[in-house]
C-alpha cells in the first residue's frame, strides 16, 4: 500500500491513498449498475444510495477537495443520467458532498468504523438536504425532508458502509 | 509527501461547477407556463435593468420636459397670455355692442310704434364733469331742429329737459339734478304734484296732500302740466311714501323709471304731442329685424 502523508498542521499528518488505476472509475460503474438493477429484484434496496457511499469514501480517502468535488458531480450527473431527474440535481448534491467529504477527510481518522458509520449517515442526510432544497429553489417541488423511512435509510446505508469500505480499502495501492 | 491545492482554488473550482450544473438545471426545467428557468432568471435578472433604464429614461425626459425646456413652454405662456388678453377685450368690445344693439333695438321699436310722434334719437357723448349737476350731452344741435326745453326721454321713461342747445350738440338737465323738474300725477288717484331731483338717485315727489293714500310702487307719470313733456309718460315709481311731520304734505320719493346713470342713447322729442304708451311701445327682442345701426340717425319727419 502507498501512502501519502500531507501535513495540515505544524504536528499532525494524515495519509493520502492511492488506488490502482481505473479502480475508482470501475467501482462508480459497479455502484450506477447496482443502483439501477438491484431495486428491480429487492425492494428494500430502494433506500440504498450506492453511488452516494462511493463518492464518500473516495472523497474521504484522496482527501483532495478539487477531486473530491470533481468525483462527485461526475457521479451525480451519471446518477441524473440514468435516474431521469433533470441533469445536475444529484450532480450538485454529490458534488458538494465531494467537496466536504474530502475537506473532513483531511482533517480526521476515517478509518475506524465508528467514524466511517457516523460520517456516512452525516452525509447521507446532508446530501439529501441539498437534494431537496435543489428541487424545492428550481423545480418548485416540495421534497419531503426528515422522515422516518430517510432516517431508517441513512441508518441502512451507515451499516452497508462498515461493509462496503472495507471492500473499496482492498482496492488501494499496496 | 504532496503539497495540499490551495483552499481558494478549490471554492473556486466549487463554485464553477456548482454554477454551471446549475445553468444545466435551468436549461431543463421549465416553469409555468412551459418557460425554461434559465429564461426566467435570464428576464428576471435583465428586467430590473431594463426598468431602471426606463425609469432612468422617463427621469431625464420629465426633467428635460418640466426644466430645460421651459423655456419653449413660457414664450407659450406669454404668447396665450398675450392671445388671452385680445380675445378678452375682443369680447368686452363685443359684449358691449350686444348691449349696444339690445338699446337701439329698444329705441328703434319705440321710435316704430310712434311714428306719428316727431322725436329724434341722439347719442350721449358727454356729462358734466362737476359730480353735483346731473347733466349730459347730446349729439345733436340745433341744426338738427333741437331747441331748448325739449324733453328728452328713453323708452323706459323720462330722462329730462333740454337745457341748452348748440349747433351740434345740446345738454340735458337729467331728471334728478337739484334743479331739475317734472310736472307730475300719481296713477291711481291722478294727483298732481311736480316731482323733482334732489341731487340723489330717488326723486321726490312734492305738495301732495297727507291725505292722499299712497301705495309704494305706484307708477307716476307725467301730467303735461310743465309744458315740455305729454302726458302720462312714466317718470317713475313710489319707494316710500309717508306725512311729512313738518307740513301738511306726504313725503314721497320716487325711483326713476328710466336708468338714468347708464344713458346711452336717448330721444328728443321735438313736439309736446302726446304719445300713447299702449301702441306698441315696447321694444322688440334684441336681434330682431330691426335696423339697429339707423335708430341714433332716425330723424323725425
Amino acid at each position: 500500500m502507498e501512502d501519502v502523508e500531507i501535513r495540515v498542521g505544524p504536528e499532525q499528518h494524515i495519509e493520502v491513498h492511492r488506488y490502482a488505476s481505473g479502480s475508482i472509475a470501475i467501482s462508480v460503474i459497479v455502484a450506477l449498475a447496482l443502483q439501477a438493477f438491484l431495486p428491480v429484484h429487492f425492494a428494500w434496496t430502494r433506500m440504498l444510495e450506492l453511488p452516494l457511499l462511493v463518492t464518500i469514501y473516495f472523497a474521504l480517502s484522496r482527501r483532495n477537495p478539487s477531486v473530491g468535488l470533481l468525483l462527485g458531480m461526475i457521479v451525480g450527473l451519471l446518477q441524473d443520467s440514468l435516474s431521469g431527474t433533470p441533469i445536475g440535481l444529484y450532480g450538485i448534491a454529490k458534488t458538494l458532498v465531494g467537496y466536504v467529504a474530502s475537506s473532513i477527510g483531511a482533517q480526521i481518522d476515517v478509518e475506524n468504523s465508528v467514524s466511517r458509520f457516523i460520517l456516512t449517515v452525516a452525509f447521507f442526510h446532508f446530501h439529501h438536504a441539498v437534494f431537496a432544497l435543489t428541487r424545492r429553489l428550481l423545480l418548485g417541488q416540495h421534497e419531503p425532508y426528515l422522515t422516518v423511512p430517510l432516517l431508517l435509510a441513512s441508518l441502512v446505508n451507515g451499516v452497508v458502509a462498515l461493509a462496503l469500505f472495507p471492500l473499496l480499502d482492498k482496492l488501494r495501492k499496496s | 509527501m504532496i503539497a495540499v491545492p490551495s483552499r481558494h482554488r478549490s471554492l473556486t473550482l466549487l463554485g464553477v461547477v456548482l454554477v454551471i450544473q446549475i445553468l444545466l438545471l435551468a436549461v431543463q426545467i421549465r416553469r409555468e407556463r412551459q418557460v425554461r428557468l434559465i429564461r426566467v432568471w435570464a428576464v428576471e435578472l435583465i428586467s430590473p435593468i431594463q426598468r431602471a433604464g426606463v425609469w432612468s429614461i422617463d427621469l431625464v425626459k420629465s426633467g428635460w420636459g418640466g426644466y430645460v425646456a421651459l423655456h419653449r413652454t413660457r414664450e407659450q405662456n406669454l404668447q396665450l397670455q398675450s392671445e388671452l388678453d385680445q380675445l378678452r377685450l375682443r369680447n368686452q368690445e363685443l359684449e358691449g355692442r350686444a348691449a349696444e344693439a339690445d338699446r337701439l333695438a329698444r329705441l328703434l321699436g319705440f321710435r316704430q310704434a310712434h311714428t306719428d310722434v316727431p322725436m329724434l334719437a341722439a347719442q350721449v357723448i358727454g356729462a358734466s364733469p362737476d359730480p353735483d349737476s346731473h347733466i349730459l350731452f347730446l349729439d345733436r344741435g340745433s341744426r338738427d331742429g333741437v331747441r331748448r326745453d325739449m324733453g328728452v326721454i328713453t323708452p323706459d321713461g323720462v330722462v329730462g329737459k333740454i337745457l341748452a342747445v348748440y349747433p351740434d350738440t345740446s345738454q340735458v338737465l337729467v331728471l334728478n339734478d337739484k334743479d331739475s323738474g317734472v310736472g307730475a300725477l300719481l296713477s291711481n288717484t291722478r294727483t298732481q304734484g311736480p316731482v323733482k331731483g334732489t341731487g340723489d338717485p330717488l326723486l321726490e315727489m312734492e305738495y301732495v296732500s297727507s291725505d292722499e293714500k299712497i301705495a309704494v310702487g305706484e307708477a307716476v307719470l307725467t301730467s303735461g302740466q310743465d309744458r315740455i313733456f305729454p302726458k302720462d309718460l312714466p317718470v317713475g315709481n313710489v319707494v316710500a311714501a309717508q306725512p311729512d311731520p313738518h307740513s301738511p304734505f306726504m313725503a314721497i320719493r320716487v325711483k326713476p323709471a328710466a336708468q338714468l346713470d347708464q344713458l346711452e342713447e336717448v330721444l328728443i322729442l321735438l313736439t309736446r304731442q302726446d304719445i300713447n304708451l299702449t301702441q306698441g311701445g315696447e321694444a322688440p327682442a334684441p336681434g330682431g329685424a330691426a335696423d339697429t345701426t339707423a335708430a341714433p340717425a332716425a330723424v323725425a319727419p
